[in-house]
Parts: structure tokens; C-alpha cells; sequence
């Protein structure tokens, strides 16, 4: 048993160690490249950190949306800056920038230490030792309607919390969508084997999702999880040069984004009609309403990080052009 | 030590040599065609080993086959990405390391 308690203590320091190494060397890091590589490693180990703290869903979550989506998402931005000109036009006209750069530094600043202030106030109040709401969580476990405590906060206790986080995302990609008309086309890379790894893949990866999203009411998973495979499936489509058909850019495609967030704002509209209380749900109807959230919550994740991989708005007047 | 246990330290251990020479082979090998030869060959066996060692241990035949499956899944993604890290190599005109 000694022996034992001693590994786990020595794999937990060289984690702990190696994770700080890793966040230093991607954040100092003058290749940018390398960078969004460390940052990956970064996330897996992260995850890892997660599992030793007996917290499998966020490890499940990190792997899958902090390593690896977000993991996709710096390596197509990096791809992108690539073929922009703005790096050199900064590097040919250095004043332009400096001048900007002067007249900008003090309000982020100010900002920041706001900021900073304030989450030094929130830390220092709080109380010196704390049992946290696990017993409280486990008391009421009955009424949620499902078995698996993180499911049942995430969707049933702190509800609002995970429908703010739909909204989050969703302006996210508004915001993506704002900056770029139109998505890019870049020349896929369609050889046999990436298109035969997609063939096999994708199917798997669909069913994956409908498992994590099902398996979330007794053990870990639930529509973020689900939602990042879901994505994961996307990112391989578009990589094997795959488009979205044009008559499904438009209205269904919009549609299949907001569907999250607007069923939670109904599920709160009616929660509010029906008990009086945001998001509280009658205990008998709780497990099915809560599905139904989850599954319109996966679409929403699953479409929304694909749509962000993607980059600009898909169009559909100029869809011949790109195909 | 039952008998399950001593064949699933073993298939570990067997697995942990694997994967610790693949690593050395990454960091000391030439180029980036060697090195994919020696962190492939290192994830299919060593990664197999170690899902064959935790078989043993598996309470249920269910256990037992989503370990065979990540492991299945493992040996198909990490073949086609080095073949696609290769092939970009290639494309890119890295030339192939001689002695």
C-alpha cells in the first residue's frame, strides 16, 4: 500500500510540474506553431489532472473540447493567419501599430485591474473551510431526476448556468461570423485514406455522441461531451473537403444553432408558468424534460464548433463557386 | 499475486517498454519519416499490450470489448494520421534522411 501511495504522489507532482512547464512553454513560445502544439499536450495532461481528481466528466470535456476542438480551432486560425498579410504589413509599418498600441494600453490595463481587484475580493471572502453542496447535491439526487450528480447540477440545480453557456457559444460564432463574409475554401487534401478514415469514422463518432448524451444520466457524459464528439465528427467532414449542401446553409442550418439555447429559454418560460421557479421541473417529468434539453443542447454544441472550425458564414447565393 | 495478476504486470510492463522506446525513438531518430515509423509502432503494440493487460483485469466481457475497441480505433487513427503526416511531409518537399 506504501509503495502504492508513493507512485501516485510522485505521478501527481511530475504532472503538476509538467503542466506548468507546458503552459509557460506555450505561452513563451516565438513559434506560434509549437505553441498551439504545447497547448494541446497542455489540454491532454490537463485531462489527466482531472481523472486523478476523480472528476471524469470534466476530464471527458477538457479531452474533447480543450485539446482537441479548441486544439483545431488554433491550428485553423494558424492556418489562416498564414495566408493574411497583416503580420507584414504590421512588421513593414512598426509606428502604425506602436502609435495604436500607445493610445490603447491604459483602458485593458485599467480593466485588467479591475478585474483583478475583484476576483481578490472574491477569494479572500470567502469562508476559511468549506464542506461544498456534495451532500446537498446527493440529498436531492432523488428529485432530479437522473443518477449522475454532475448531470443533475449541470441541467437541473444550476441550470442557468449551462443555458448561459449556450448563449456564450452562440455569440461566439456570431461573433466569427461577423468578422468573415463568407466561408473560405481551402483546397482540401481528399486522398483515400483520409476519406476512407472520415467513412468510417463519422458514423462512429454520431453514435458516440447519442451514447455520451444517453449515458449522461447515470455516469459521465452529457451534451457538452456528446456536443464535442458531435463537433469532432463536423471537423472531419470539412477536413475531407465535405460542404454543407446549400439548401441546408441557410434557414436549417440557423435554425439547428439556436435550437439549444431557445429551448432552454422555453424550458425557462415554462418552468416559470408551471412551478413558479426558473428552470425547476416537476420531479415525475424532470429525466425526459431534461433529455429533450440535453439532445437540442448537443445539436447546438456539436453544429455551433463545427461552424467555428469552419470559420465564415457558410453562404448560400455564391455556393457554386466554392464547390 | 494470482495468476491474472502476475499476466497483466507482465502485458503492462511489456506495453511500458513499447512505449518508452517509441518516445526515444521520437526525440533521437533523424527525421520526421523515422520518427513516425518509431512513435507508430510504438502506440499499435504498446497501446495493445496495455488494453490486453487491463482486459485481464475486466470485471465483464462489455469491459473487455470497449477496451478492444479503443484500442481498435487507436491502431485506425494513428495509422491513417501518420500516413497524412507523411504524405504532407512529402508534399512539402521535406527530403527523406540518408545515412
Amino acid at each position: 500500500m506504501e509503495a502504492v501511495t508513493l507512485l501516485q504522489w510522485t505521478f501527481d507532482i511530475l504532472l503538476g510540474l509538467g503542466l506548468l512547464w507546458l503552459a509557460w512553454q506555450a505561452l513563451t513560445s516565438p513559434d506560434l506553431f509549437k505553441g498551439i502544439v504545447l497547448f494541446i499536450a497542455f489540454g491532454l495532461l490537463m485531462a489527466l489532472a482531472w481523472v486523478r481528481l476523480d472528476a471524469p466528466d470534466i476530464a471527458l470535456a477538457e479531452a474533447g473540447i480543450g485539446a482537441g476542438l479548441t486544439g483545431a480551432l488554433l491550428l485553423a486560425a494558424f492556418a489562416k493567419l498564414r495566408t493574411v498579410k497583416t503580420n507584414r504589413d504590421i512588421a513593414e509599418h512598426p509606428e502604425k501599430g506602436k502609435l495604436k498600441n500607445r493610445s490603447l494600453q491604459f483602458w485593458p490595463a485599467a480593466l485588467l485591474l479591475v478585474v483583478a481587484a475583484g476576483l481578490g475580493y472574491a477569494v479572500l471572502s470567502l469562508p476559511p473551510y468549506a464542506t461544498g453542496l456534495s451532500s446537498e447535491v446527493d440529498a436531492n439526487l432523488n428529485a432530479s431526476g437522473v443518477s449522475n450528480p454532475v448531470t443533475a447540477v449541470l441541467l437541473n440545480f444550476r441550470g442557468y448556468d449551462t443555458m448561459l453557456e449556450m448563449f456564450v457559444l452562440l455569440l461566439a460564432l456570431l461573433g466569427v461570423w461577423s468578422l468573415e463574409g463568407s466561408a473560405l475554401t481551402r483546397e482540401a487534401l481528399p486522398g483515400p485514406v483520409l476519406n476512407t478514415l472520415t467513412r468510417v469514422l463519422t458514423p462512429m463518432l454520431i453514435l458516440v455522441a447519442a451514447y455520451l448524451l444517453w449515458v449522461g444520466a447515470h455516469a459521465p457524459g452529457g451534451a457538452f461531451q456528446a456536443g464535442s464528439v458531435l463537433g469532432a465528427a463536423g471537423v472531419l467532414l470539412l477536413l475531407s473537403g465535405w460542404r454543407l449542401p446549400s439548401n441546408l446553409a441557410a434557414m436549417p442550418l440557423r435554425l439547428t444553432l439556436v435550437a439549444g439555447p431557445a429551448i432552454f429559454v422555453a424550458m425557462v418560460v415554462l418552468t416559470m408558468l408551471i412551478e413558479g421557479r426558473l428552470l425547476e421541473y416537476p420531479p415525475e417529468q424532470a429525466g425526459i424534460l431534461m433529455l429533450f434539453l440535453e439532445t437540442a443542447a448537443t445539436l447546438s454544441i456539436g453544429v455551433t464548433l463545427a461552424a467555428l472550425f469552419l470559420g465564415g458564414r457558410p453562404q448560400n447565393k455564391n455556393n457554386k463557386e466554392h464547390t | 499475486m494470482n495468476p491474472n495478476d502476475t499476466l497483466s504486470t507482465a502485458l503492462l510492463i511489456a506495453g511500458a517498454i513499447f512505449f518508452l522506446a517509441g518516445t526515444v525513438g521520437l526525440l533521437r531518430f533523424p527525421d520526421v519519416y523515422t520518427r513516425l515509423h518509431a512513435i507508430t509502432k510504438a502506440d499499435n503494440v504498446g497501446l495493445g499490450l496495455v488494453v490486453m493487460g487491463l482486459a485481464v483485469q475486466a470485471e465483464t466481457w462489455a469491459e473487455a470489448g470497449k477496451l478492444l475497441l479503443i484500442w481498435c480505433l487507436v491502431l485506425l487513427a494513428g495509422a491513417s494520421v501518420s500516413h497524412l503526416i507523411a504524405r504532407g511531409a512529402l508534399t512539402r518537399g521535406i527530403k527523406l534522411w540518408r545515412r
